[in-house]
């Protein structure tokens, strides 16, 4: 097992209210990604514990794109990883963006 | 900020009816049983309550440890909701995994009133935690027979992708009532271990047919060992769980005889038979080999008429 | 110890247990005076349809004209792997036997759970660990799977996994693991009378409350069950 931690400054919060989200499971090529609004406005942060080792140049691409895309300021994303590809990950992270962004708490 | 994505908005109704209880994750299964919104988790995936034994093994860990539990209304009365996620770890119990089910049983035996659903989605022990596992196991048979006998309404819903196995299927045998669908499937050995102990003459584990007749929804409702069958949406599912709350009675010692009648005319009338075919052949059903292939709705009219059922003896 | 030599040392003033097939029953007196129910499994025999069945009918019939404890002696394989067992709904046949025991012990007629030879699995729950009090004779290899076919399963060889087993009571078979995971009350003596060790149960024992949990905290080998379950529970009780 591998823990990566990343940090970035981003352009804009979040939209919504919503405190947490999570969707996904664990399981083999699969992930789950817990988000959580607790940081400032301008941060985003994402914490990985993955089963599939060395793959740290592509997870710091995966998230680049990712916070560059969506700008998801104020979240904290946690995510426990069974191996997934790079193209699962990625939706992953869309849609809990948009789950958090929902109406509701 | 993200773009605005346009998607037509599905009322969870509608959700409900349209989508398959076998492939909705645990969340998903939970959110559109019951009713819209109202339901509330207990130790979430936020308090990061994972298990303690699996880094040993090297192996990733799930936040809510493959079970969701919580409580909310079905048709605007209170229930407890346990659902399990079969793709972690193949929906395993674990010391986690387990003691989340346990605190509600015991939560449900003090309040009595409040009736528990269980979604099993189980290959029965998580080996890595086997002996918390199994002791989990234990713990909640006696929990379910507790809340029982408290006046509780245990209710299990089967229909995930890795069935009802093991110890999973023990917890199923002590519950007021049953619900199955086409693809569950309830036993206690799974068919590769006893095509590995035995011999693939014994059980060949690769005959898909094989394993639904022997173990799966359709036969488990007509030899009984479930009360009703559901067509696999959750939708399905919610009705199930309703016909079955207004039908579940007491726990005694009457029900504990008479499902030792139950049980024992069922050795005597089937303990020869060889397959399910001969089974159903021999409860009255004529064609019994069509079966496997017919419709859920055709399939729930045609149970109800062979009348087998628990009700009362289980 | 063998079944006779247990049943001789735990009922000196007689018995009339027989073993039928590797399934016990019979009645046995209490050195206190009475009569009591004694079921089991002897043989390290699996635990079908047709074993579950009978062992059951003698519980309810005992409910219905015996009193006293319940001896539930265990030797046993898992539970019978056969096509024909699942067919006729093996895990409704398992978890009668276990509500039968499990019935009793809520009503006036405690379950003390004897383990002597082996056990596994589905066998295991619908014996052992559906009594009261589950006491351990040196000797005995209770086991949720064997290490072989936990080699197979999680693809790990036999020599990794008893490595990892040093280091933790959580998976690997053994009555000390099962003592120190809650689930096993007592580990007896096999050198002193067990009918002195067994009176001594009796005189002191537990209430029908299931504290497992708490055994196995206590005990170092289950750190989070009771917690776990006591939160939940109390979030259960005050959220409305």
């Amino acid at each position: 097992m591998e823990d990566l931690s990343f940090q970035h400054r981003v352009r804009e919060r979040a939209d919504g209210t919503r405190r947490t989200a999570i969707i996904g499971v664990v399981a083999s090529g699969n992930l789950e990604v817990l988000v959580e609004r607790i940081l400032p406005d301008a941060e985003c942060q994402l914490e990985i514990k993955t089963a599939a080792v060395g793959f740290g140049e592509v997870w710091t691409a995966v998230i680049a794109d990712f916070v560059e895309r969506y700008s998801p300021g104020g979240l904290k994303f946690s995510i426990n990883d069974g191996g997934a590809r790079p193209d699962t990950v990625s939706l992953r992270l869309a849609q809990a963006v948009r789950l958090i962004e929902e109406d509701g708490q | 900020m993200t773009a605005p994505i346009k998607h037509t908005v599905q009322l969870p109704a509608e959700r409900a009816r349209t989508t398959s209880f076998n492939e909705a994750s645990a969340r998903t299964r939970i959110e559109l049983l019951l009713d819209a919104g109202s339901f509330v988790e207990f130790i979430g995936p936020a308090a990061r309550e994972v298990s303690p034994h699996l880094k040993i093994f090297d192996i990733p860990e799930q936040f809510d440890d493959g079970i969701v539990v919580g409580r909310g209304r079905l048709d605007n009365s209170p229930v407890f909701i346990a659902a399990q996620e079969g793709r972690f770890m193949g929906g395993a119990f674990g010391e986690v995994h387990g003691a989340k089910l346990i605190g509600l049983l015991r939560a449900a035996r003090e309040l009595k009133s409040i009736p528990l659903l269980i979604l099993f989605d189980t290959g029965g022990v998580r080996l890595q935690e086997a002996n918390a596992g199994e002791l989990a196991i234990a713990e909640i048979m006696r929990a379910v027979m507790e809340a029982r006998t408290a006046g509780v309404k245990v209710i299990g819903l089967i229909g995930g992708r890795s069935g009802c196995y093991g110890g999973g299927g023990l917890i199923a045998g002590c519950c007021s009532a049953l619900a199955v669908s086409e693809p569950g499937r309830i036993a206690v050995s799974g068919p590769e271990v006893i095509e590995t102990n035995r011999g693939v003459e014994e059980f060949d584990s690769r005959d898909r047919a094989l394993v639904w007749r022997t173990m799966g929804g359709k036969h488990r409702r007509l030899l009984g060992a479930a009360d009703v069958f559901a067509d696999d949406t959750v939708e399905g599912f919610r009705d199930a769980a309703l016909e079955l709350l207004g039908l579940v009675g007491t726990f005694d010692l009457d029900r504990l005889e008479a499902e030792q009648l139950r049980l024992a005319d069922r050795l005597r009338n089937f303990g020869t038979c060889e397959d399910a075919v001969d089974i159903w052949t021999a409860e009255g059903i004529a064609h019994a080999e069509a079966i496997p292939e017919l419709p859920a709705d055709q399939f729930i009219a045609l149970a109800n008429k062979i009348g087998r059922t628990s009700r009362d003896a289980r | 110890m063998t079944l006779d030599e247990i049943l001789a040392s735990l009922f000196p003033d007689g018995h009339d247990v027989k073993n039928d097939g590797g399934v016990v029953f019979g009645s046995a007196n209490l050195r206190s005076g009475g009569k009591s129910l004694v079921v089991g499994v002897a043989n390290r025999t699996a635990v079908g349809v047709d074993e579950a069945i009978k062992l059951s009918s003698c519980v309810l019939d005992s409910l219905a004209q015996g009193s006293g404890p319940i001896f539930v002696l265990v030797d046993s394989d898992s539970q019978r792997m056969s096509k024909r067992d699942e067919l006729l709904g093996l895990n409704e046949f398992l978890a009668h036997l276990a509500k039968s025991l499990i019935y009793a012990d809520m009503n006036g007629r405690p379950t003390i759970g004897i383990l002597y030879g082996h056990s596994a699995a589905g066998a295991l729950l619908a014996t052992g660990l559906a009594t009261r009090v589950l006491v351990g004779v040196p000797g005995a290899t209770p086991a949720v799977m064997d290490l072989p076919s936990m080699a197979k399963v999680t693809k790990l060889s036999i020599e990794t996994l008893q490595e990892k087993a040093k280091s933790t009571a959580v998976f690997a078979p053994g009555l000390s693991n099962l003592s120190r995971m809650g689930a096993v009350q007592v580990t007896w003596n096999d050198e002193v009378s067990l009918a002195d060790q067994l009176a001594t149960l009796l005189t002191d024992i537990p209430d029908a409350h299931d504290r497992r949990d708490i055994h196995g905290k206590e005990r170092g080998g289950r750190l989070k069950a009771a917690e776990i379950a006591e939160r939940v529970r109390d979030l259960a009780l005050h959220t409305h």
